[in-house]
């Protein structure tokens, strides 16, 4: 694995992307410019409008006591919840794999719902994969498969996967490169790989659409329940062949449109047999893959364990299960919005327990919580390394001093506390 | 946000009387330059001083903006709708040959000839003589209008 490192860049922790380009102007200790970060990147990197207070039943206190308290709730709990880790550093993710393994608890992150899957069949060397920089130095063809970048990874085209000049790609996009997307609307970037490059389908066929590639790529005729012409599917299935260095980029719609992987195994294994084909997750927090590479290198799988006597796994140790069953007595949450993100009929427990969050920004969780801790905001005000969304490491550097410890350190002390 | 207001659509807007109180001989030839940035929504001296002309001076001044943002080649990046890509920065030739292995290769600039560089999340445009549509040998190069996702630029 390679560590990213530069002298006068610093790590934008916007998204998986991680963009490592980015330059700062300070004034005192706060930014005043941030050079070639997109907007979602300054947005995060100049921080949150409502930082989080310390707090212990919604009366403001120290760290000292705010972390005790939270070590507390912990130890009395019999079946705590950790859950969110896309927004940590990896050092900070172990710490909370020791508190889990130390209190028994259940473990799960946010990949649980969106890229989970698709990470645990790379990890298991299940799908090929590739890392960014080469697809900017050699991918020719290039399909973005119900992921829009230029909403969720703004940079993504621009820094990796379509415009750059790179080694084997000197001539520019044009000429070098072909962009598909593939996905059930004309999303932004569809607009870019323009209409001959855009293959819109209906939302759930995105199995059918695959098993129908296999079809044309083995010469067969490419027939779709929802007959999906099939000139258009073979011209696709010859550009897929002609591919020197081809990736798809898997998205969320990929992801939830699959009852299971099988039939992106298949397809990945007939572009094999027929070119060179590559998958990358589009993962969307900037340390999400982290997470599940750190889990699975304690425990042998990404997500949804609990912690005991032995380490457990499965779908019931989900974050949604535990909580939809009311298996939890407690639950710490780290950088992440649970209240916001997962269905409020599931979400909803979480107010009924003993609840702790640790994030630098105020959230509809955090207003919910018994003890709130803030933290440093990752590649800003605090270092650490992260991973990447192709499974590069990359270190992240201190910019700006602050007050506030980082969740690493938070962690470590909750832990000494138990 | 009202986008590539047609010479048409503002001619509808003045009080097509060709007055010439603005120095133009007519209302569409003054539409022709407002549209162009060569003169302001405020040269229309009738459509400021009557009231009558109210509600179309408001509308064509939420037409004609951003106007002091006009860059001399023309170019207008409407920064409400930049997302900080930075398409537009690796695909303009210009920066291309400035900077191949910052800007054309997908990175930060690293050269101050750069036309198009991002700051704070929003396109900014530096140096636009050099821009492939001005001067002498001027084409009409389209790079960064094609590439960019939220159709932020526009030349005018
Ligand atoms: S693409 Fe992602 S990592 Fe890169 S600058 Fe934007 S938010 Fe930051
Ligand atoms: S028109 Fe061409 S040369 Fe001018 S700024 Fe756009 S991409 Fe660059
Ligand atoms: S391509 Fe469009 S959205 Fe992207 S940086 Fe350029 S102007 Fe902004």
């Amino acid at each position: 694995m390679v560590v990213c490192l530069s002298n006068n860049y610093y790590v934008c922790t916007g998204c998986a992307l991680l963009c490592d380009d980015i330059e700062v102007e300070l004034e005192g200790s706060s930014l005043v410019k941030v050079h070639s970060a997109c907007r979602k990147g300054v947005a995060r990197m100049k921080g949150c409008e409502t930082p989080l207070e310390c707090a212990v039943n919604g009366k403001s206190t120290d760290t000292d006591t705010a972390i005790k308290e939270a070590a507390r709730i912990l130890s009395n709990a019999e079946n705590p919840l950790i859950f969110g880790h896309g927004n940590s550093s990896s050092q900070a993710q172990r710490k909370a794999i020791a508190i889990a393994r130390k209190t028994g608890a259940y473990l799960d992150d946010t990949s649980s719902f969106c890229q989970g899957p698709i990470i645990e069949a790379i990890l298991q060397g299940k799908l090929r994969t590739c890392t960014l920089d080469e697809v900017k130095d050699r991918a020719d063809v290039i399909v973005f498969w119900g992921a829009d970048p230029s909403s969720s990874h703004p940079r993504h085209m621009s820094r990796y996967s379509y415009f750059p000049r790179g080694k084997e790609r000197q001539r520019g996009w044009e000429e070098d490169r072909t962009a598909i997307c593939i996905d059930v609307r004309k999303s932004d970037t569809a607009e870019i790989c323009g209409n001959n490059g855009t293959y819109i389908i209906p939302p759930g066929e995105d199995a059918e659409f695959m098993d129908a590639l296999v079809s044309g790529l083995s010469n067969k005729v490419p027939k779709t329940s929802f007959d999906f012409d099939k000139k258009r599917i073979l011209e696709l299935t010859n550009i897929l062949k002609k591919a020197k260095f081809g990736v798809i980029f898997a998205g969320l719609g990929l992801v939830y449109s699959l009852k299971d992987l099988e039939p992106l195994f298949a397809l990945m294994d007939k572009l094999n047999s027929v070119s060179s084909f590559h998958l990358i997750p589009m993962v969307g927090q900037y340390n999400m893959r982290g997470s599940n590479h750190n889990i699975f290198e304690e425990t042998g799988y990404v997500n949804r364990v609990k912690f005991g006597t032995e380490v457990l796994h499965g779908p019931e140790y989900s974050v949604v299960e535990a909580l939809k069953e009311k298996a939890v007595d407690a639950a710490l949450i780290i950088g992440s919005d649970p209240l916001s993100s997962l269905p409020l009929s599931v979400a909803r427990y979480l107010t009924e327990i003993p609840l702790i969050t640790i994030d630098p920004c105020q959230t509809l969780t955090s207003s919910k919580s018994d003890v709130t801790i803030p933290c440093a905001l990752a590649g800003v005000e605090s270092g650490g390394t992260a991973i990447r969304m192709d499974g590069v490491e990359v270190e992240m550097k201190k910019i700006i001093e602050t007050d506030r410890l980082s969740d690493e350190e938070i962690l470590t002390r909750i832990l000494e506390a138990l | 946000m009202l986008t590539m207001a047609s010479v048409m659509e503002i001619y509808q807007l003045l009080p097509k009387t060709n007055c010439k109180e603005c120095g133009k001989s007519t209302c569409m030839a003054f539409a022709v330059d407002l549209l162009a940035r060569k003169v302001k929504v405020e040269d229309c001296l009738p459509l400021v001083r009557e009231e009558k002309y109210r509600a179309n001076y408001q509308k064509l001044s939420e037409i004609i903006t951003p106007v002091g943002d006009v860059t001399e080649t023309g170019l207008i990046v409407h920064e409400d709708k930049c997302i900080g890509c930075g398409n537009c920065v690796v695909a303009c030739p210009v920066n291309v040959a400035a900077d191949p292995f910052g800007a054309g290769s997908g990175k930060a600039p690293t050269s101050d000839k750069v036309i198009l560089k991002v700051e704070d999340g929003i396109v900014r445009a530096k140096n636009v003589e050099e821009c492939r549509r001005f001067g002498e040998n001027k084409i009409l190069c389209v790079a960064c209008i094609d590439t960019c996702p939220t159709k932020a630029i526009e030349f005018v």
